[in-house]
């Protein structure tokens, strides 16, 4: 029987009551959120802190998703499973809602969060590579005020991000770029796991902004595949300002492996994930070009 | 720390250890021994019950968080003695063998039927893809929860 270590348990009655227990407990407090990595990890001893500091009765302040300022606003404590039903979300990211059909399984949605997930900093999350593609940022807040973080800046390394003991990610942002002069914008995300539920053995999400037959933008993200902040760059870089060719969208995919280093595990070898990343790259860039070429109305 | 948890209809003041998983809560604490406990780590969903109306995986959830929350189980399917249409679905399509499974895919199938009243056989799947049956091959199960909704009036 897997039971946690014994510890200590607040419950936030706000967010600047959550940050005053954070300040309390210091070091070795953490947020407790949908608790669906943090508990198994307690139950392994892989994560031992002394406070947890329940934040899901903060639903009025951290739970939401609406447009303001250009940008979708995400609260931290969205469900996926919120994410997944929200129009909203669908209507102008179709990449969320591709990625969130393959994240975890419908009963695991229900409760883990879009803060919860972006915080466990697994290398295989699959929103860190959706919201790398978006070029989002994250907002974090401290008992000084807050800071808002790109979305690359976000992680530092494996498990770890910006956010120091004492914070809170509140909020996720996502700028709604129809782009210049009519450029058309479209985005996808597939992953390849091995069964319906699991984590990726790899992962590419696509977003593309078309200005006549030109690629006016993209973003490439990706996850599991070992590469640099979830994003592809170079792949980017190459692609701004190239043909809307399926030529341009190969040669993308095979900037995108290049520039990976993935770790072989129980997974997959390396070398397969390298493929996946660069095949995978191709499959959410055709689409995501398709999409931003097809009205809203009628999609698939 | 005190709790207060509504199970079934009931509210249940306990004492309990902040680390008491929700699953030991109820089999242990309450002895409602209905809700299964199977894999320990979020993958079987042998546990699911509902948590403010809404599937969860029990296993995966202090006692905690459910405090001043409602829970329900299999325990609380039936009405007076009337078996829930999805139970009687199981009983009809030999939706279990050995049962282990069964009260968190029947939980799940429930909350399907609530807010999908005609699913497809595709839309099972997707709902229980989170649950595993090392028993039925799922079959009789899908088969199960469609008997269910169209003996409920939703199905076609
Ligand atoms: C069976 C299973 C399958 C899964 N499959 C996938 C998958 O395919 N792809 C994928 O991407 N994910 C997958 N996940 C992970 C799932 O998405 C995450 O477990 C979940 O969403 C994390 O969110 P949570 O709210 O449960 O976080 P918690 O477990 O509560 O927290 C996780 C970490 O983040 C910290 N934290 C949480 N919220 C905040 C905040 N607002 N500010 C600061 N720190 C915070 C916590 O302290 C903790 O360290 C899977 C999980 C399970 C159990
Ligand atoms: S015991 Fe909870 S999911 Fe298996
Ligand atoms: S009936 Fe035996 S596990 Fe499903």
């Amino acid at each position: 029987m897997q039971v946690p270590a014994h510890f200590e348990y607040e419950k936030a009655a706000s967010v600047s009551h959550a940050l005053l227990l954070l300040a309390r407990y210091g070091q070795d407090a953490r947020i407790l959120a949908g608790g669906h990595s943090l508990i198994p990890m307690m139950k392994l001893r892989l994560a031992q802190p002394e406070a947890l500091v329940d934040i899901n009765g903060l639903t009025d302040e951290l739970r939401y998703l609406r447009v303001s300022g250009g940008e979708l606003r995400i609260g931290a404590l969205v469900t996926h499973a919120q994410l997944l039903e929200s129009e909203l979300v669908g209507q102008h990211f179709a990449i969320l809602h591709d990625a969130e059909q393959v994240i975890a399984d419908p009963i695991v949605r229900n409760w883990g969060t879009i803060g919860g997930s972006l915080c466990q900093a697994d290398p295989s999350e699959d929103l860190s590579a959706a919201f790398a593609a978006l070029k989002g940022s994250m907002v974090v807040q401290g008992r000084d005020g807050s800071r808002v973080v790109p979305a690359r800046e976000f992680h530092t390394g494996p498990y770890e991000t910006v956010v120091a003991p004492g914070e809170l990610l509140t909020e996720i942002r996502l700028p709604i770029r129809t782009g210049a002069a009519g450029a058309r914008h479209g985005s996808a995300y597939v992953k390849v796991a091995r069964r319906v539920g699991d984590w990726p053995v790899g992962a590419a999400g696509a977003a593309i902004w078309l200005s006549g037959d030109t690629i006016a933008d993209a973003g490439i993200g990706l996850a599991a595949v070992g590469a640099r902040n979830f994003a592809a760059a170079p792949a980017e870089e190459f692609l701004r300002g190239a043909p809307a060719s399926t030529q341009s969208l190969r040669r993308a995919g095979q900037l995108a492996a290049e520039h990976c280093q993935p770790v072989p595990d129980q997974r997959g070898p390396a070398d397969y994930k390298r493929h996946l990343a660069s095949e995978l790259t191709v499959r959410a860039l055709v689409t995501a070009m398709r999409r931003a070429r097809t009205p809203a109305a009628g999609r698939p | 720390m005190q709790v207060n948890v509504t199970v079934n209809g009931t509210v249940f003041t306990r004492e309990v250890e902040p680390r008491l998983l929700l699953i030991h809560f109820l089999r242990d604490e309450l002895g409602l021994t209905g809700s299964h406990w199977g894999c320990d780590t979020s993958n079987c969903g042998a546990c699911v019950v509902w948590l403010d109306d809404v599937p969860v995986k029990s296993c995966t959830v202090l006692t905690a968080m459910a405090d001043g929350r409602r829970v329900r189980t299999v325990e609380d399917l039936d009405r007076g003695g009337q078996l829930d249409p999805v139970q009687q679905g199981f009983a009809e399509c030999h939706g279990l063998q050995c049962g282990f499974c069964t009260p968190g895919m029947m939980m799940t199938a429930r909350w399907l039927l609530d807010h999908n009243p005609d699913p497809s056989a595709e839309q099972v799947r997707e709902a229980i893809s989170g649950q595993v049956c090392r028993c039925t091959g799922y079959e009789n199960i899908v088969r199960s929860v469609l008997w269910a909704a169209k003996h409920e009036g939703g199905g076609t």
